[in-house]
């Protein structure tokens, strides 16, 4: 069989341009080489919707991230995904910074921001009292926003797949090769032809751009530590807090999430290793000095449930890259997709998707389902109204995970509905399962043990996230695999 | 809205042992609500022996000491409920909780004692660099998954903290098959009992490193090596001192919290020092009505002191149900100075305390030829000589009423460590 | 004669004793400040002993493991050879505390029994 899209890369670009596509009469399939999608650049970056006023004024960066902002409102609401509208503060502490607001200001402006405002020590205080003692002023930004990243992913590779995008996942890109005008791309899982690629690889898309192209490009990955605090810090700001920006990027912000932690980070440190996301001592310590700088009062040492780490895909050129590659007809790339590529990705879905169908020219599917219902939120429910919920399905009454107060109904629904869960990490990303202070301690033997249940995988091959990753790998006293 | 004149929070030891002494001092109307599938708590999983020589003067294991209290709770007619969470906590005794047969329910309670426990540190709380691979697990989460699921969690293992838990697993692990490479501890001293150091891991040849911590996790999959570093006197790693191990597993033992999320919920004020809450001798919090007893109000080393404080607080809660709230009286602060650094409870009720009262606090830091001294205001009124004291074992001085009475209108007693 | 240094379990201190031995026979214990450091290293340089606690997978019962024990302590030379013991039963649920799960482990006259109840699922 030909496809008529391979989309590399089930991260947020690729499910964006996946569902983008499955608005049309093309056959389309994903492929990733992880286990789930959101496995990569995704799931670890500062969960922000930026407003825009980073990006050089006409880059496509700007464009994009204005664009994307403005279809966050729309695109949560029709998939169910967690967002807010926090508002953005770039905060300075020095008086000679105070000049660097207003190049902000401008810029932001240029790239069609709205609503921007550049606000006194005073103002900005009253907003909130618990930064720094040395503000002394800051630019105002409403229509910056605080996301899911995870639930923005999965719901846009879930809304593709329920409208005909298949997903292959553990699916590894090896190499292309032509024949004729279709492409033959090579995986460890076989091969699959297709007349259009859709490379959306994040840290790897260089890799993949330069086996077909001569002009090549180069992403460095650019790693960032963070810090996750407890439930319990998570109103010490109610806007997102960035100081003013520095040649690698928007700096060390501290911003409540949408699930009400707060987060600080992330770090900068450019790295070979494109899986390469240990933290390091040093970059955790660099995290909680320079976070202390725009914020008071942060206990971040006592109060941390979590740090990681994730990877920025920095293309030299600190550019997003889209578009049919020149010497390679019917290659698209969508590359250099760093920071802000999540506030993007709606916008980067949309221009892909243009690309592919000026060249495909497919019919648009009249049968189009452009809204998901994601898992159940049985916490912002009545008593009355979780009481018939869990009369009509008793799960909804087991509190699996104690910290978020997560039922077995809801990880239930996780890995039964499309692209479901099939991993601890899998679950914990639908669901929150796990993601609490006690970080799965008391959760994650049952989590394994639903998972075993209901997909007939043996508890000693579950995994945390796919591969080798097994949690505990073998029964003891010479049981039998799925003896009691 | 259903009634009922204590509800415990928790079937773990304080929970049982409370509600069994609540009963038979005179309360019928008890209900204990237990998220798990089993009363017993923690204990289930301990299947280790040691537990219990002060209260029955036999070591027994902690299903066997579970047990016990069960029975007493069976044999007294007390109900309970089983794989029930929970979810709220109101100021005015309004308990909310959930499981599936029942769906969310909630409870008018007349007195509400607290007993959920403590949870684990987990990795994130240390700031451990390195990568997130499988393979990490609290101590607590591997015990359950050998002793109760069945599971061998890997095959090669570095554990870091020297807790109890800890060094129990190193023993249970190597029992099971597996090689415990180093335990490492980030202190100068163990926190764990001399006894689980010694038959834990001298006894298997487990090398203990006081003064290391891990400071590189490997493996991007599952865990494939660690490695450990001595710190100096700052807790830092000194560089050079780095020892590599490969392993598949990382077990922490690295401190235990007591789990106080409902209390917030509910309005009970907590110690900064403890994590749990702040309360008077009757094991009462700031919140009238509502008592904590076991981990919840501070971690214990030993389950015998947990069952010890939750009769007192059983029956201080029946008292208080039977009786009402006493009118209020003098208070009197305990004050935790000199490397003491804290005490359960926190402040005395002169007029109203048992005629003694038992005050368990923890020292800062190894002591040795010290002495334990209690000062009624200012005038010394016990000096306890001890060998040793360390962090890791609780220690306890009694209050007498009678005595207390003698010295007036004294407004703080202190407890102190000095030397001899 | 032979010198063996221990750690003493009576308590924190953790005493570090030296004891002599000759033929089997203790000569003398040093290092200790009371009484237990000398009964402790007389014990456990002659008959080192201990309680072995332990599971076994429970068939038909409500859960996959019960928790058993040496119901005394047995020679700490003989631990392994116990845990190969044990490793290789099962019991049928119900399982009541104090159960014999296996008679006579080890040829040392002690057994192990169960310290859990377990009903039928």
């Amino acid at each position: 069989m030909i496809y008529d899209v391979v989309i590399i890369g089930a991260g947020v670009s690729g499910s964006a341009i996946a569902r983008e596509l499955s608005k049309y009469e093309l056959n389309t399939v994903v492929l990733e080489k992880f286990e789930d999608v959101c496995s990569g650049t995704s799931k670890a970056n500062s969960a922000i919707v930026h407003a825009g006023f980073d990006a050089a004024e006409g880059s496509l960066m700007a464009k994009l991230n204005v664009e994307g902002n403005e279809m966050m409102g729309d695109l949560a609401r029709d998939l169910d995904i967690p967002f807010k509208r926090n508002g953005s503060l770039v905060v300075c502490i020095h008086k000679e910074e105070l000049p660097g607001l207003q190049v902000l200001y401008d810029r932001g402006v240029a790239n069609g921001v709205k609503d921007l405002k550049i606000l006194s020590r005073e103002e900005v205080l009253a907003m909130e009292p618990n930064l720094s003692d040395d503000v002394q002023g800051a630019l105002y930004a409403p229509t910056g926003g605080i996301i899911c990243p995870f639930i923005l992913n999965i719901a846009m590779a879930e809304n593709a797949n329920v409208n005909g995008v298949d997903f292959r996942f553990n699916t590894e890109v090896e190499g292309f090769r032509k024949e004729g005008d279709t492409w033959v791309v090579r995986t460890n899982n076989g091969e699959y032809k297709t007349r259009y690629v859709v490379n959306a690889a994040g840290v790897y898309a260089d890799v993949l751009h330069n086996m077909v192209s001569e002009d090549k490009i180069h992403i460095t990955p650019r790693r960032g530590d963070y810090c996750l605090l407890d439930k319990e810090m998570g109103a010490h700001v109610s806007h997102t807090i960035f100081p003013q920006p520095t040649k690698l990027g928007k700096g060390v912000l501290v911003s409540p999430t949408i699930h009400g932690n707060l987060i600080v980070g992330p770090t900068a440190i450019d790295i070979e290793d494109r899986e390469g996301t240990a933290t390091t001592a040093d970059g955790i310590n660099d995290l909680i000095a320079k976070a202390g700088m725009h914020v008071k009062n942060l206990p971040v040492g006592r109060k941390v449930i979590t740090s990681f780490a994730g990877l920025r895909a920095h293309e030299d050129h600190h550019e997003f890259i889209i578009g049919e590659c020149k010497d390679a007809p019917g290659f698209i790339d969508c590359s250099g997709i760093e920071s802000p590529g999540l506030t993007s990705s709606p916008a980067i879905g949309r221009m892909v998707a243009d690309i592919v169908v000026d060249l495909a020219k497919p019919a648009k599917k009249s049968d189009w389902v452009g809204t998901r219902t994601g898992i159940l939120n049985p916490s912002e429910m009545s008593l009355e109204e979780r009481n018939a919920l869990i009369k009509e399905k008793p799960e909804y009454g087991q509190i699996i995970c104690r910290c978020e107060s997560i039922s077995e109904g809801e990880i239930l629904d996780a890995i039964h509905r499309p692209l479901g869960a099939r991993s601890l990490d899998g679950v914990k990303r639908r669901t929150r399962a796990g993601m609490g202070r006690c970080q799965g301690g008391f959760c994650s033997p049952r989590v394994m043990e639903i998972i075993h249940r209901e997909l007939g995988i043996p508890v000693e091959k579950v995994t945390k996230s796919g591969g080798e990753s097994v949690i505990a790998p073998e029964l003891s006293k010479n049981r039998k695999g799925g003896e009691a | 809205m259903q009634n009922y004149d204590i509800v415990v929070i928790g079937g773990g030891p304080a929970g049982l042992a409370a509600a069994a002494e609540a009963k038979r001092s005179g309360v019928d109307s008890i209900l204990i609500l237990e998220r798990d599938h089993e009363l017993g708590g923690i204990l289930n999983q301990c299947i280790h022996n040691g537990f219990g020589l002060h209260t029955f003067k036999e070591e027994l294991t902690g299903p066997e000491y579970a047990k016990r209290f069960m029975d007493q709770v069976f044999e007294l007619g007390i109900e309970y409920k089983l794989n029930t969470m929970v979810m709220d906590i109101t100021e005015n005794k309004v308990v909310t909780a959930m499981n599936k047969t029942d769906g969310m329910f909630q409870i008018q309670a007349k007195a509400v004692i607290l007993a959920m426990g403590c949870r684990e540190r987990p990795r994130g709380a240390l700031n451990i660099p390195g990568y997130r691979p499988a393979g990490i697990f609290s101590a607590g989460t591997a015990q359950r998954l050998v002793n109760i699921e069945g599971y061998l969690p890997g095959r090669e293992v570095v554990i870091l903290g020297s807790g109890d838990i800890g060094l129990i697993m190193a023993r249970r692990m190597t029992l099971e098959g597996a090689k415990v490479k180093v335990v490492a501890e980030l202190m100068p001293y163990s926190g764990g009992l001399k006894r689980n150091i010694v038959q834990c891991l001298d006894d298997y040849g487990i090398p203990l490193k006081l003064s290391h911590t891990v400071v590189d996790i490997e493996g991007k999959e599952r865990v494939t090596g660690i490695t450990i570093a001595e710190v100096g006197p700052d807790m830092k790693p000194i560089s050079g001192t780095e020892e590599h191990y490969s392993c598949d597993t990382l077990l922490l033992s690295v401190g235990l919290l007591p789990e106080n999320e409902l209390s917030k919920t509910a309005g009970v004020e907590l110690s900064t020092i403890t994590s749990g809450p702040v309360v008077n001798d009757a094991l009462e919090t700031n919140v009238e009505g509502i008592f904590a007893c076991g981990n919840v109000l501070h971690v214990h080393d030993l389950v015998d002191f947990v069952s010890q404080e939750a009769q007192n607080a059983g029956k201080n809660a029946a008292k208080y149900v039977k009786e009402g709230r006493e009118a209020s009286g003098r208070i009197i602060d305990i004050k935790a100075v000199d490397g003491v650094r804290y005490t359960v409870p926190c402040t005395i009720r002169p007029d109203q305390m048992d005629d003694t009262v038992t005050v368990r606090f923890r020292v800062g830091k190894v002591f040795k030829n010290s002495a334990i001294t209690m000062y009624f205001g200012d005038e010394q009124v016990l000096k306890r000589k001890k060998q040793i004291m360390a962090p890791g074992e609780m220690e306890q001085v009694i209050i007498d009423k009678k005595k207390l009475a003698e010295f007036g209108d004294i407004s703080d007693i202190t407890i102190k460590i000095e030397s001899v | 004669m032979e010198v063996r240094n221990l750690t003493c379990i009576g308590c924190p201190m953790g005493c570090q004793l030296e004891v002599t031995i000759d033929q089997g026979t203790v000569v003398s214990v040093t290092g200790n400040t009371c009484k237990r450091g000398d009964d402790y290293a007389r014990k456990e340089v002659t008959n080192p002993t201990r309680i072995v606690t332990s599971t076994v997978p429970v068939i038909g019962g409500k859960i996959a493991m019960v928790s058993c024990k040496t119901a005394s302590d047995i020679p700490k030379d003989k631990i392994f050879a116990c845990m190969e013991e044990i490793n290789q039963v099962t019991v049928a649920a119900p399982v009541k505390v104090g159960d014999v799960i296996l008679k006579d482990i080890c040829h040392t006259g002690v057994d192990i029994i169960a310290t859990k109840d377990v009903d039928i699922a």
